[in-house]
């Protein structure tokens, strides 16, 4: 007889507002106090204290409009984040500051997170959905240049992006982005030449997130439809489908693929987190907490295994934290 | 002090501690003679010490013998033995010792009959025991590196023996846990690990891991006989998990493999064996088909392909004899194993089916032949060996129990418009949805009262005729306070609608009633302040009516109107209400008459579809009611005094007429005569003075009617 799935370590209230994005910052030695920032319907970003359970800023930038993208750039003081205000802001939380320092006007309706990779000490590449209804812009950070435009061919449909994740196989070679779009379908990009490398339908309706893994070139996405699919991409940058997984009830509102690739965490819209393992997405457990949809899901970047923990943001209000399979 | 003394130096030592021990309390300086014991020879001090138990003036032996445990020495002793193995030590007095670490709690508690100390109790002993092999082998692993070399027989010794006692389980869940760890990644640890166990084959199957065992099985003969012999043939006790370690173990090296094959070649043997059949107990015959089962779910093609010949001949002779038992679970387990070999077999052609009715045992064989084994701490291999990432899958990460993930219950349908579809639709197989729908339907009506306004009739109407399709708890109260919402959210149509409704055809009296008890609930709440309105719309504590509870009977029905109308008769007449409730907005004024006239239209005239002064007599008394509680709920309303001019006058004599024609006239005495006196005189007024002639024909018809009653009575006394 299977054990019983765990009920949350900890359950952090008082957004009061749906949570709409999750993003840790446990990295840190010692004295560092673990945080967890989450962004909110009602357009702050709070910043957790893990220690205590409590917040202990709430940031206000986004004129109350709701925030769906917070990640750090390289350290807890760095902020970037997302609203529904059509802007991507950078912040600085250093010394007990709260200010924003930068901001990008995205001029993009949509709701589709934006992607950040590092490629260079201090230098970032972000990806993100731009004003034109299927574009992609890619942005150098912080110096806001615009490296590219990302369009896909007339006459393509794709669509507008929903979903984004820039990679690249090592330090050092090519930014590549995978984006998933309107109408089913991931579309890997070339970023540096611009050109839409392999698309495959994965999807009768829109992808809704997105997760790769480099190391074995294989991602998974999810829509609304009752299937997660998983994909691979082969030598000669083509994506092939590699298998489907039948879901219990329709909708996926985010992927996450643990750091180390061995297990994965979806927030589904039939309000349950599923974490299955990453090699042959062999079910593991379904964390049946929230009573509203979720739509968020994030694994801390702790730097003992064991403490590493899972954290999942709902349109109930409420943040699930879990420690689950952190032993392996 | 010094662990390697000469045998000379040892005797002298022995005598001196064994003087030590047996020496009175007074002659025992006390730091001094505790060192001696802690920091002696640990395996000489432990002969000492097992010597002196229980023998005369050993009161602190047992004190002495803790502290040894508690502070190390057992790990000292054994790496004491490692070292003076790997010097030759003597076999004779390494067996002793082995014997007398082992079997140190029973001896223990033999000496001291029961008191003693808990540190000694197997369940204590034994992990702590495990500790001290662990340091010995991390310094073996030490000493190793360095260069040294180090034996590891006399711990391999202990633990084998702790294994034939009885107390692997102790001791291994001590070891086993960390060995796997270390062993993850240091060949050293591996090799230390598979000479450990060398010694103690008969317990392999608790050391289900590669990692631990290494290819033992290949190499040593005895390690082979256990696995591929004992543990199979021989006995049959091991759970299926220990079988699948065990096949799952060998079938994970290409040496291993040819290992596998015999052993399904021998299970087959034995299984097509008619005197076996006969012979051997079911649990036996169970166990090798669950082994052959396993086995066949690691062969691989190629393998299957070579000896698809021998599968074959092995399956037909068992299944003929098994088919010839008279025992039904006998045959049965010829029919599963069949089958299975024949699938495995027969990749392409015609599969072997026999006809036989599945249990939990059945399934569970054929969940066998696809299951994964389930190894644990097994490293990630590179993906490119197919049946190699078959094994080493996501395994390791052991699944929680999913069997609450259910399709998420039906959405209820989130507008009206869509609540009406589901509601008129004629699709039956939704009957989730239709209750969702059901359940959903007031609240929603109550948000969207500009919604619902637009179709409110028609909602009234599929309302009205809404049957119970599914059993849904409280499905009558459910649709009734929907009724409620619709109406209170749109009167003047609603309303109209319900009354013209109340007297037409093809309705059941129930239905009718349904209506009445709408309207007055609807009366009511509109009649209330909003913020009570909203909050309590099925509003049943509030003038105090209750309409639908208990109405099945008949008689109980009776009691609770009579109770009622005593109630409003009452407090009508006194007009005690209007001052009570005179500060209160009433938004039942506005549409009070939509509610009120159409329901007197008819109640006095026969109609093709009832008669209410007829038999249906029920219903008038509960309409009487309802004007009743309209009149009432209209308090401080423009209507009232139209109502009360001519209307209600008229209502309430009818309500009279009706009580007094419906209610036994022995309950009507027993229970209302101050009432009934006070009507009578009331009745007498409107006779005499009311302007309006139909309220003064009533009343005489009333007056008359109490006179036939009270007559009634006269004549026949109860």
């Amino acid at each position: 007889m299977a054990l019983p799935p765990p009920d949350p370590q900890f359950v952090l209230r008082g957004t009061s507002a749906a949570v709409h994005t999750l993003y840790f910052s446990c990295g840190g030695s010692e004295p560092d106090i673990p945080l967890l920032y989450s962004g909110s319907e009602s357009g702050f970003i709070h910043v957790w204290n893990l220690r205590t359970h409590r917040v202990d800023t709430a940031l206000d930038g986004h004129g109350r409009k709701s925030v769906y993208c917070v990640e750090t750039m390289g350290g807890k003081d760095r902020l970037l984040s997302q609203g529904r205000d059509q802007r991507i802001c950078l912040w600085d939380l250093a010394e007990g500051r709260t200010s924003v320092t930068d901001s990008v006007f995205t001029e993009h309706v949509g709701f589709c997170r934006c992607s950040l990779l590092k490629v260079a000490q201090g230098r970032w590449l972000m990806a993100m959905a731009a004003r034109s209804l299927e574009e992609i812009q890619i942005l150098e950070l912080p110096s806001k240049t615009s490296v590219c435009t990302l369009k896909p061919e007339v006459g393509a449909k794709l669509g507008m992006p929903m979903c984004l994740k820039l990679w690249q196989l090592s330090c050092g070679s090519q930014p590549v982005l995978l984006a998933g779009y309107e109408d089913g379908s991931v579309v890997l990009w070339n970023v540096s030449m611009g050109k839409a490398l392999s698309q495959l339908v994965c999807h009768q309706e829109p992808v809704m997130s997105l997760d790769f893994d480099s190391e074995k070139a294989k991602g998974i996405s999810g829509s609304s439809e009752k299937v997660l699919s998983i994909w691979s991409l082969n030598e000669q940058q083509n994506l092939q489908v590699y298998k489907t997984h039948e879901l219990v009830n329709a909708g996926i509102s985010d992927i996450t693929i643990r750091p180390d690739k061995k297990i994965l965490a979806t927030a589904g819209w039939d309000h349950r987190i599923r974490i299955f393992g990453w090699k042959k997405l062999k079910p593991l457990a379904v964390l049946d907490y929230h009573t509203a949809t979720v739509h968020c899901v994030s694994f801390s970047d702790h730097s003992n295994p064991r403490e590493r923990l899972l954290a999942a943001g709902s349109k109930d209000q409420r943040i699930s934290v879990w420690s689950i399979y952190a032993q392996t | 002090m010094p662990a390697a003394l000469g045998e000379r130096e040892r005797a002298l030592f022995g005598a001196f501690l064994r003087s030590l021990a047996r020496a009175p309390g007074a002659a025992r300086p006390e730091g001094v003679w505790q060192r001696c014991f802690l920091e002696g020879p640990a395996s000489l001090v432990l002969c000492v010490l097992l010597e002196s138990l229980g023998s005369a003036g050993s009161v602190r032996i047992p004190g002495a013998g803790r502290r040894f445990l508690q502070e190390g020495r057992v790990s000292a002793l054994l790496w004491e033995v490692c070292q003076q193995q790997a010097q030759a030590g003597c076999p004779e007095l390494q067996d002793v010792l082995i014997n007398k670490i082992v079997c140190l709690p029973d001896h223990v508690s033999n000496k001291l009959q029961g008191k003693n100390p808990p540190v000694f109790f197997p369940q204590n002993y034994f992990p702590l025991l495990g500790d001290a092999v662990l340091q010995v082998l991390e310094k073996i692993s030490d000493s190793l590196r360095g260069g040294l070399d180090c034996s590891i027989s006399f711990v391999s010794h202990v633990l084998g023996k702790v294994c034939i006692h009885g107390r692997q389980k102790e001791i291994l869940g001590v070891l086993v846990p960390r060995l796997t760890d270390l062993t993850k990644s240091d060949c050293i640890w591996q090799r230390i690990c598979w000479r450990l166990v060398e010694c103690v084959p008969d317990q392999l199957c608790f050391l289900p891991d590669s990692q631990l065992l290494g290819n033992l099985v290949v190499k040593n003969k005895k390690a082979q006989f256990v696995v591929t012999q004992k543990m199979l043939l021989l006995q049959y006790g091991h759970t299926t998990e220990v079988l699948q370690n065990l096949l799952g173990y060998l079938s994970l090296d290409s040496l291993r493999r040819t290992l596998l094959l015999r052993v399904l070649q021998e299970l087959l043997e034995t299984w097509s064996s008619s005197s076996a059949v006969k012979h051997s107990p079911a649990e036996q015959q169970l166990y090798i088909s669950k082994a052959i089962l396993i086995c066949l779910s690691h062969l691989k093609e190629p393998e299957i392909e070579t000896h698809r010949q021998e599968l074959l001949t092995s399956m037909m002779e068992g299944v003929k004899c098994r088919l010839d038992s008279s025992l039904l679970q006998q045959r049965r387990l010829g029919m599963v194993v069949a089958e299975s070999i024949s699938l495995k077999i027969n990749t392409e052609g015609p599969v072997l089916k026999f006809e036989y009715e599945e249990d939990d045992e059945t399934r569970e064989l054929k969940s066998l032949l696809v299951q994964t084994p389930s190894f644990c701490n097994v490293p990630s291999l590179p993906d490119d060996d197919p049946f190699l990432y078959f094994f080493y899958s996501d395994d390791d990460l052991i699944p929680y129990d999913m069997s609450e993930d259910k399709e998420l219950k039906i959405k209820a349908p989130v507008y009206i418009r869509d609540c009406i579809e589901v509601l008129t639709g004629s699709r039956t197989e939704d009957v989730d949805k239709w209750e969702a729908t059901v359940k959903a339907l007031e609240s929603l009506v109550r948000k969207n009262p500009a919604a619902t306004r637009e179709v409110s009739v028609e909602l009234a109407k599929i309302l009205l005729h809404l049957e119970e399709k599914s059993s849904i708890e409280g499905f009558v109260e459910l649709r009734q306070r929907t009724q409620v919402a619709v109406l209170t959210t749109d009167p003047i149509p609603v309303a109209k609608y319900l009354t013209s409704q109340f007297y037409s055809l093809n309705y059941s009296l129930r239905q009718r009633m349904d209506i009445l008890d709408v309207l007055v609930l609807a009366a009511q709440e509109l009649s209330c302040p909003k913020f009570c309105g909203k909050t309590k719309h099925s509003g049943a504590q509030k003038p105090c009516i209750q309409l639908l509870q208990g109405s099945d009977s008949s008689k109980g029905w009776r009691r609770v109107v009579d109770e009622r109308i005593k109630n409003k008769t009452r407090r009508l007449d006194k007009g005690h209400c209007d001052m009570e409730l005179a500060s209160r907005p009433n938004e039942f004024n506005s549409v009070a008459g939509y509610f009120f006239f159409p329901l007197i239209q008819h109640f006095d005239r026969p109609l093709t579809t009832f008669d209410l002064l007829g038999e249906d007599h029920l219903v008038l008394g509960r309409l009487a009611h309802t004007l009743a509680i309209l009149m009432y709920l209209a308090v401080n309303t423009v209507v009232r005094k139209v109502l009360l001019y001519r209307y209600v006058r008229q209502g309430l004599l009818s309500c009279i007429s009706s009580l007094l024609l419906s209610v036994p006239t022995e309950r009507i005495l027993a229970d209302m005569t101050e009432e009934l006196l006070e009507t009578q005189s009331w009745l007498g007024d409107v006779m005499e003075k009311d302007p309006d002639g139909d309220c003064r024909r009533l009343a005489l018809q009333n007056l008359l009617l109490m006179e036939n009653l009270k007559k009634k009575l006269e004549v026949v006394p109860s």
